[in-house]
């Protein structure tokens, strides 16, 4: 291994990334790095005796690629600022989390747990690797939160700030609630069940007293689960009611009553011992089932619009000098500065220098726009190559972009689907009133006691536990399965939405097409092997997304050390391999000739880098879109069933292609804004459509928020995606139409298991009406028909996931 | 038999506790993690020195 290492030149591993270093000019003692950045990273940690870090795992670092400017963090100063960000702060200690997206490995967790080493201000630091969140506190006489954001940057770890952030903090404060709850219910529940024991066993104490002690302990133990466990149900009964729908809480709540005012009567009363037992053990599993619903994902975030990747601060210009103020005081008419790979944070007009903007966020394409003075330049774009200066025509939240999220959407309540469950419970609630009263009339002539205790039992044994936990199993279980084929929904309602699905709204770019896998053709001059890979020196070391796919085309071509590289953002790349001039990049960058070199240009049809080596241009390479795998199975089955659609920002060059793959039927559209998709999604639910529309770039921010199920497609799930329903891998885009089936299915299963708990409801039932109702009959059937139920769901969800070849 | 009584109220007592640090481990965030402690505890000679 080693003398093969030794025999290629180049092959030397930067010490703190682990990428190939493309010379031998960067180093320190003995150790090579492939950047400054990376080299400056080592040294920080060397001088601190910190480099353990490149023990536990070998080259963890990451590449530093891009220095960052010396007044990047001058907004940090600011104490409006400060004091939206800091989570705690009194007189000496502040506490503050960051997410940290370049965390990746163990020695990432081990360094920034020994951040006070770096800073004696800094008293601690805990890292929550999953979340990528570090919680630092630290000294703010010692240390300003600059100085701690400047540290963390310094180390390569650069805090993601952004406007989001300070706007709402709320979201931070989890729900324990629920664990709250089970604890206690359990807790209450285990101890019940064991006092009554010698009840089960039907032993008589000859103590009459100690049986009334067992009563009443039992009594005190289940206060706290009437009252605090219960008090959700209660409550989403309540306001069920208040909004004239009776909802599955309303006979929940109703059975949690009757059984326990009966249970008191019994106890105080009767001196038998009550139902208190099955009280506990069913709001033991209500809760466990509530908890089983609500997966949710650490690194997902369902919820995120424009706010989340603006910058909190801009560089304005006031009587000829630049001050950086928060974002949310930048009104109409300020001037401001926008530097390389910055974003433009609203629309404005261009008043000095070249913008070339790239908009691949808002559009997911790699092309750059080049705009001149006197052109306006919309908010979202990011800004390459020399500093540009702007004069703010919209306010922020104004801007062509930004103001689709001044829209009242439909909340997931409010999209016209009454669950099934709520459906179900209308029907279930008033049957059993019915039965009840209706048992109540005929003991009442004959036996007032009998008469109640017949209407209390039917109350009880008809509470539809098994029934409320079939829905929380059954598409808990789907949700998981889903997540295992890495399509995550912000939760279960979204199953139910899906299955009512009759309209499918696809987004061409970065959807239907593959942003990371494009065809790349070389045309023009044939390159020889040793031509090749001066070009492949050169690309390797650039992060832009053509160069980028055009190494990955050349991934078996060796490469070469490169002297005097240079990145001109938004033109091309240069550099000199084996003493010969590499300059890559646009039309103009080269100097291309319209006229002399025509044929190596071709068609303009896609974007195109062109190669020049030395004073000849010897060809281009041509990078277009490729359809995601499985494109055409996936729209070929679902068009039997579905109605489909194609709205694309882009202009229709790949009509033709794109009327072979969709159905004659389906309609396709270009040009389309981000407004007009929104209107067009809106035009379809009033036709009576329910509408899923998947997506991914900003641009179908309105479209994704508007429709019955937003589906953002990602090729990086932990990547920015706008606020939807649902996240899906781009890996796993071919089994779309599986997942609307399955989606499918599970609401079938819900339905099975409401006829199986209705069984055990009638079975109940038969006792109920005659008042016959033991303690023991109803501890047993009441678990045990919600656990059957339970099992039933979960069985049978995994079982068709199975078949249709989801796990 | 009243001795069964005491002993009840005891093993509540005892029942309670564990309740109660259950109680305080949710509360102080221990099981909101459960990915970054695996890591942390191979780090065991750092956390000598984080101690002093």
């Amino acid at each position: 291994m080693e003398t093969e290492l030794n025999t290629v030149k180049e092959e030397i591993i930067c010490f703190h990334c682990g990428d190939v270093c493309p010379d031998e000019q960067i180093k320190t003692g003995d150790k090579y790095f492939c950047c400054s950045g990376c080299r400056t990273v080592y040294e920080i940690l060397n001088e601190n005796n910190l480099c353990n870090y490149y023990t536990l795992d070998s080259a963890p670092g990451l590449k530093q690629n891009t220095p960052v400017s010396k007044n990047k963090f001058e907004y940090l100063d600011d104490e409006k600022i400060i004091s939206k960000l800091l989570d705690y702060s009194d007189g000496n200690f502040s506490k503050v989390t960051f997410i940290l997206p370049q965390m990746h490995c163990s020695s990432c967790v081990w360094l920034l747990e020994l951040l006070y080493k770096f800073s004696s201000g800094v008293t601690d630091s805990k890292v929550n690797f999953l979340k990528k969140e570090i919680y630092i506190s630290f000294k703010k006489q010692e240390v300003s939160l600059r100085q701690v954001v400047e540290l963390l940057t310094s180390i390569g770890y650069e805090p993601e700030i952004n406007y989001e952030n300070i706007k709402d903090k709320t979201k931070r404060a989890d729900d324990k609630s629920i664990y709250y709850k089970i604890g206690i219910a359990g807790f209450v529940f285990a101890n019940i069940m064991l006092l009554s024991f010698p009840e089960y066993l039907s032993l008589n104490p000859s103590d009459k007293q100690l049986k009334q002690f067992f009563s009443y302990v039992n009594v005190a133990l289940s206060l706290p689960v009437l009252f605090y466990c219960s008090s959700g149900y209660f409550i989403s009964a309540f306001q069920g009611i208040r909004k004239k729908i009776i909802n599955i809480d309303f006979p929940l709540s109703l059975g949690i009553t009757a059984l326990y005012l009966r249970s008191l009567y019994e106890i105080f009363i009767n001196s038998s011992p009550g139902y208190l037992d099955s009280f506990a053990g069913l709001l033991f599993l209500l809760l466990l089932g509530k908890l089983f619903q609500n997966k949710t994902y650490d690194t997902l975030n369902f919820e995120r619009d424009y706010k989340s990747y603006f910058p909190i601060s801009v560089t304005k210009i006031k009587n000829g000098l630049e001050k950086v103020i928060p974002l949310s005081d930048l009104a109409k008419g300020d001037r401001i500065v926008v530097r390389n790979n910055e974003l433009i944070p609203a629309d404005s007009i261009l008043f000095s220098g070249q913008g070339n903007i790239d908009y691949s966020f808002v559009t997911g394409e790699s092309d750059i726009t080049i705009k001149t003075c006197g052109e306006t330049v919309y908010a979202g774009g990011k800004h390459l190559g020399q500093a540009i200066e702007l004069e703010v025509i919209k306010e922020v939240s104004q801007s062509y972009l930004t103001q689709l999220w001044n829209n009242n959407y439909p909340k997931m309540e409010e999209r016209g689907i009454t669950s099934l469950v709520n459906t179900a419970s209308k029907y279930f609630t008033i049957s059993i009133l019915v039965i009840a009263s209706l048992s109540f009339i005929y003991w009442a002539g004959i036996n007032i006691n009998t008469a109640v205790n017949a209407f209390t039992s039917v109350l009880i044994i008809a509470c539809p536990c098994a029934f409320a936990m079939s829905t929380p199993f059954t598409l808990g279980s789907t949700l998981r399965i889903f997540g295992k084929n890495k399509f995550y929904l912000k939760n279960i309602f979204v199953i139910e939405l899906l299955a009512a699905v009759n309209a499918f709204v696809f987004d061409k770019t970065g959807t239907i097409t593959q942003s990371g896998n494009s065809n790349v053709e070389y045309s023009g001059g044939v390159l020889s092997e040793y031509e090749k890979s001066l070009v492949k020196s050169i690309v390797k070391n650039s992060t832009h997304p053509l160069s980028v796919k055009i190494n990955n085309y050349m991934a078996e071509v060796k490469n070469e050390s490169v002297l005097n590289y240079k990145e001109f953002p938004g033109k091309g790349i240069e550099g000199l391999v084996d003493d010969r001039l590499i300059k890559i990049g646009s039309d103009k960058f080269v100097g291309v000739n319209e006229t002399a070199d025509e044929g190596k240009i071709g068609v303009k049809k896609s974007s195109k880098v062109f190669v020049k080596i030395d004073d000849e241009i010897k060809g281009h390479f041509a990078i277009c879109n490729d359809y995601r795998n499985g494109l055409s199975e996936v729209i070929s089955s679902l068009k039997k069933k579905y109605k489909l659609f194609l709205l694309s920002g882009d202009n229709n060059d790949e009509m033709e292609q794109l009327s072979g793959i969709f159905p004659a039927a389906s309609e396709l559209y270009f040009n389309q804004s981000p407004s007009d998709k929104l209107n067009f999604i809106k035009k379809l639910q009033s036709g009576g459509n329910r509408v899923l529309m998947i997506g991914d770039g900003l641009n179908d921010a309105g479209a994704l928020l508007q429709s019955d199920v937003g589906i953002s497609i990602s090729e990086n799930v932990s990547n920015f995606s706008p606020a939807c329903d649902a996240i899906l891998d781009a890996g796993s885009f071919k089994k779309l139409s599986v997942f609307i089936e399955f989606a499918k299915t599970s609401l079938t299963i819900i339905k099975v298991s409401f006829a199986v708990s209705f069984l055990y409801n009638l079975a109940g039932l038969v006792v109920a009406v005659q008042g016959m109702l033991s303690p023991l009959f109803a501890a047993v059937l009441m678990p045990l028909s919600s656990v059957s139920v339970v099992v039933f769901a979960t069985v049978s969800t995994n079982y068709t996931a199975k078949r249709k070849g989801l796990i | 038999m009243s001795v069964i009584a005491v002993l009840i109220c005891f093993s509540l007592l005892v029942a309670l506790g564990f309740l109660a640090a259950f109680l305080w481990a949710v509360k102080s965030g221990q099981f909101e993690d459960k990915y970054t402690p695996s890591i942390r505890i191979l780090f065991d000679d750092v956390k000598e020195t984080k101690k002093d």
